[in-house]
């Protein structure tokens, strides 16, 4: 049996993007819970304890799209242009948000104004995602290997409610980081948040569970047709026992539990859609074979990623190692 | 405003705006990743505090610079998607698996040395910090090797077939990557990083020479800058004459069009140093020439026959006026600064380095000259390979998204406003932090009156600029 390179391919991009939505994801919602921690020496703490890490985390979107390029030019080529706006904003947010680290410390009149940069910059890339989610979960039409559509054509409550959501489940994430990395009053307001987000995060994974499958009928054919329905059955079980472990984490004062409980959501609703997906990149226009490179592209880029992918998760998680545990109020890394 | 614009006028100029913040950024943080290698490394050797006091104020300046950096950066690789949708699907095979190796081996590697460098010091101790500064430095110098390999391909494509879709398709990787203008340009591009570093540096050490402000490091500074450019001009110049050489080679239109040779000659061409093109008539206009140089400079010949644009169909041409004036530009600069290391060199040889004041001022007006010869090359570069994005195969007027003017006027105004702003503020701070070398308070002032400028702002410069940050 020949081996499939484009398969192979979709399962190292899903993974990539998976890995930004998670790693960045809690790092941009720091930038979502900002406006709600008044205090300045809170707000600084919140910066540092991911402004060793957020720029590797961010790197992982650099390699969903640099990746896409590669491997699946044609669904590059035609995800971008029809997204635009939501693309081009989200990554207007992320420069705001992304200077933002060093620059509110380089200036004291000016702090304010880098603190509503960080915080909104966070927001609107979180939002600008869940946008982009939305709208390729709706569709995207394709005609003679090019985008076919007008460029508002993202824009629908569906699409609004996703990037909606999107913040709020960072927000979750961000809050649950906080309740593992630091300590005393700012890690008690955390934990005051973690637990409404978390059953907010829960209730728009079962609107969209609910909604979905009626946006086209290969979605309705994936969630109730054999086999992948047994997933349909389990996934809400799944969620509901993350629920749980965020909910018993907290209630413990095991930090670390709730951020690992609410990645495993995170994971859950990332498997739904990549189930409703299959086999289409675009759905329902390009299938992975469709939008594929040559495997003489796919194959030079898989002897390099066999190789450097598990060293970056070595050194990655080394950065990790060196920052590890709670951080220390009085240490300021600048 | 835009009405008379069509889409792919308004996406070039997008890239060229995006991409002209972004390369600002890069030609500084490669220089100055191994320069603070090289300060570490001198620190944990000769056991100098004024080494790791240098490495850490431009520690801080590094950070900045990069942070500006990495965003920019992370919009040029969604930009070939948003504007250039149709070269993305026929040149993706090839350029991106390129882009993809530079994520993988360089962009993660200087992320995730990057905070322990900047935050990690007392956390793993001074040997794995040095290491972790070098696998920063080693991540910017494979950064650029990899995309200097892309748009080289793009200016001298080789090693690639077409599939039925019209894709282009790679057949030899090896051609790919080192394909024709590669090695030049790559020589180029990090020799031209390390002048804009060298001219920065040079430049900071000048002015707080002139200051008297700490006189030790800031003569460390300048004394290592100016022997950076003294070294560097000179074998920066040789670079590009061969990269010239090899231009002509392959793009042979554009290098036609940075000399201004409208006419073929078949005897010897002219050197034209200054005239004004003037395409429309196809001639230059108040010409001033030296008979056969050119000729001399690119054949090495002076009687050899060098033909000229009337070779090349109008349309296929590239914009002469705007490559003929970059290109002088770059050179001049490229000139100035072998006259600074020059006259760096003769100061150092008779010791008064540290104390020639005119030196000293031109360094520090030379401080920006290299970011602008940056610029400029990459103009000409960029430019001169038009009316291609593949050269010889895939237009530029057929590469861009199917997108309306109104969308990308909207993002290109976006842009533009952010840009300004942002990137603005951030160069600010830059040279704030420049002007803040923290005075010496031992004999290092040699019985100056102390004053506490530096590390708490003096209540002027609170007043307007906001103060700094103590921490
Ligand atoms: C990986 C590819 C790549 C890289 C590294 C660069 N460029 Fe480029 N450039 C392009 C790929 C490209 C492009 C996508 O192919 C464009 C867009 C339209 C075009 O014709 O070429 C382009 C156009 C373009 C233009 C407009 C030319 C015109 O339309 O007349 C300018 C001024 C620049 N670039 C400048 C730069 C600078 C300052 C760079 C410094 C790093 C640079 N480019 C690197
Ligand atoms: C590839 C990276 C580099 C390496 C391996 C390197 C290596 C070295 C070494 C070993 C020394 C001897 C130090 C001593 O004996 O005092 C030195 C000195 C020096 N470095 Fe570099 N260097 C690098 C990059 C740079 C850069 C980017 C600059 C410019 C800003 C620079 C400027 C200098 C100069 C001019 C000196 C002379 C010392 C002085 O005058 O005090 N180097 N370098
Ligand atoms: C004075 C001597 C110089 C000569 C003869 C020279 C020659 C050239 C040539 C011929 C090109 C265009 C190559 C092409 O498009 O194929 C080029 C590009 C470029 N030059 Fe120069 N150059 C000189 C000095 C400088 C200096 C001093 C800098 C910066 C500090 C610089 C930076 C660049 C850059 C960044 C590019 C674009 C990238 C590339 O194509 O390599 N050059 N140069």
């Amino acid at each position: 049996m020949p081996i499939d390179y484009a398969f192979i391919w979709a399962a190292l991009i899903a993974f990539a993007v998976l890995a930004y939505v998670v790693l960045d994801g809690f790092d941009l919602g720091i930038g979502v819970l900002f406006p709600f921690f008044r205090n300045e020496h809170d707000r600084d703490q919140m910066v540092n304890s991911v402004a060793p890490v957020w720029d590797g985390n961010e790197t992982w979107l650099v390699l969903g799209g640099g990746g896409l390029l590669a491997v699946f030019p044609l669904a590059y080529a035609t995800i971008l242009p029809a997204l635009y706006m939501p693309i081009i904003l989200m990554l207007l947010g992320l420069i705001f948000r992304g200077v933002a680290f060093e620059y509110r410390w380089r200036t004291t009149r000016w702090k304010p104004v880098w603190d509503v940069g960080f915080a909104g910059g966070s927001i609107l890339a979180g939002f600008c995602q869940g946008i982009a989610l939305g709208a390729l979960v709706q569709g995207i039409p394709v005609a003679n290997r090019a985008y076919s559509g007008g460029w508002w054509d993202w824009l629908t409550p569906f699409s609004i409610a996703t990037g909606v959501a999107l913040v709020l489940g960072y927000g979750l994430l961000g809050a649950t980081w906080l309740v593992f990395k630091t300590v005393g009053p700012l890690r008690e307001q955390a934990r005051r948040f973690a637990l409404p987000l978390a059953l907010v995060t829960v209730a728009a994974m079962g609107i969209f569970s609910l909604w979905t499958p009626w946006l086209k009928p290969h979605y309705l054919d994936r969630w109730f047709g054999y086999p992948t329905a047994i997933f349909s059955v389990i996934v809400p079980l799944l969620v509901l026992g993350c629920l749980y472990l965020i909910h018993k984490g907290l209630r413990d004062g095991r930090d670390w539990l709730p951020f690992v409980a609410a990645l495993g959501l995170f994971v859950l609703g990332y498997a739904g859609i990549g189930i409703s997906f299959y086999p289409y990149i675009v759905p329902t226009a390009l299938t992975i074979w469709e939008a594929a490179a040559p495997d003489d592209s796919l194959k030079f880029l898989l002897v390099g990623a066999a190789v450097l992918v598990p060293i970056i998760l070595i050194y990655t998680s080394y950065a990790y190692w060196v920052f590890r545990g709670k951080i220390d109020p009085e240490e300021g890394y600048h | 405003m835009f009405e008379s614009f069509d889409a792919v006028l308004l996406a070039r100029i997008q890239f060229a705006f995006t991409v002209s913040f972004h390369i600002i950024f890069p030609a500084f943080s490669i220089g100055l990743a191994s320069y603070l290698a090289v300060l570490n490394g001198l620190y944990l050797w000769k056991k100098d505090d004024v080494y790791l006091q240098l490495f850490d104020f431009w520690k801080t300046i590094f950070a900045v610079a990069f942070g500006m950096g990495v965003v920019s950066g992370i919009v040029m690789s969604y930009q070939f998607g948003t504007n250039w949708a149709v070269f993305s699907d026929k040149a993706g095979p090839v350029i991106g698996p390129l882009m993809g190796y530079e994520v993988l081996t360089a962009f993660f590697l200087e992320a995730g040395f990057l905070g322990v460098m900047l935050f990690g010091l007392k956390r793993v101790g001074p040997g794995l910090h040095f290491f972790a500064t070098c696998m920063v430095a080693l991540g910017t110098l494979i950064s650029a090797t990899w995309i200097l390999a892309v748009n080289s391909w793009m200016q001298t494509p080789a090693g690639f077939g077409f599939n039925d879709k019209g894709q282009f398709i790679p057949l030899d990787w090896w051609a790919v990557i080192f394909n024709p203008s590669f090695p030049y340009r790559l020589v180029h591009m990090v020799l031209a990083a390390y002048l804009t570093t060298a001219l920065v540096v040079g430049a900071c050490g000048a002015w707080h020479l002139l200051k008297g402000t700490a006189p030790r490091r800031a003569g460390k500074m300048f004394s290592m800058a100016m022997g950076m450019v003294a070294l560097v001009a000179p074998i920066q110049i040789i670079a590009g004459d061969a990269h010239g050489l090899n231009t002509l080679e392959h793009q042979p239109a554009k290098v036609m069009g940075m000399e201004g040779h409208f006419q073929s000659h078949a005897e010897g061409a002219p050197l034209i140093l200054f005239g004004i093109p003037n395409q429309d008539e196809q001639r230059m206009d108040y010409a001033v020439e030296i008979p056969k140089l050119s000729s001399l400079i690119l054949k090495h010949d002076l009687n050899a026959p060098l033909a000229g644009l009337d070779t090349i169909p109008r349309e296929l041409q590239p914009p002469v006026a705007v490559i003929f004036w970059s290109f002088r530009v770059m050179v001049g600069l490229g000139f100035a600064m072998l006259g600074l290391g020059l006259w760096s060199l003769w100061c150092r040889y008779k010791g008064t380095l540290l104390t020639a004041r005119p030196l000293q001022r031109v360094a520090v007006t030379m401080g920006p000259a290299g970011f602008i010869a940056v610029l400029a090359g990459w103009i000409t570069t960029e430019v001169g390979r038009q009316p291609f994005t593949v050269y010889g195969h895939l237009l530029t007027a057929q590469s861009h998204s199917p997108l309306g003017a109104p969308a990308v006027a909207t993002s290109l105004i976006l842009f533009i406003i952010v840009y300004f702003f942002v990137f603005g503020a951030g160069t600010f701070y830059i040279l704030r932090l420049m002007g803040r070398l923290p005075r010496d308070p031992t004999a290092e002032i040699g019985g100056a009156p102390l004053r506490s400028t530096g590390i708490t702002p003096g209540p002027a410069s609170n007043a307007h600029h906001g103060g700094s940050h103590a921490h």
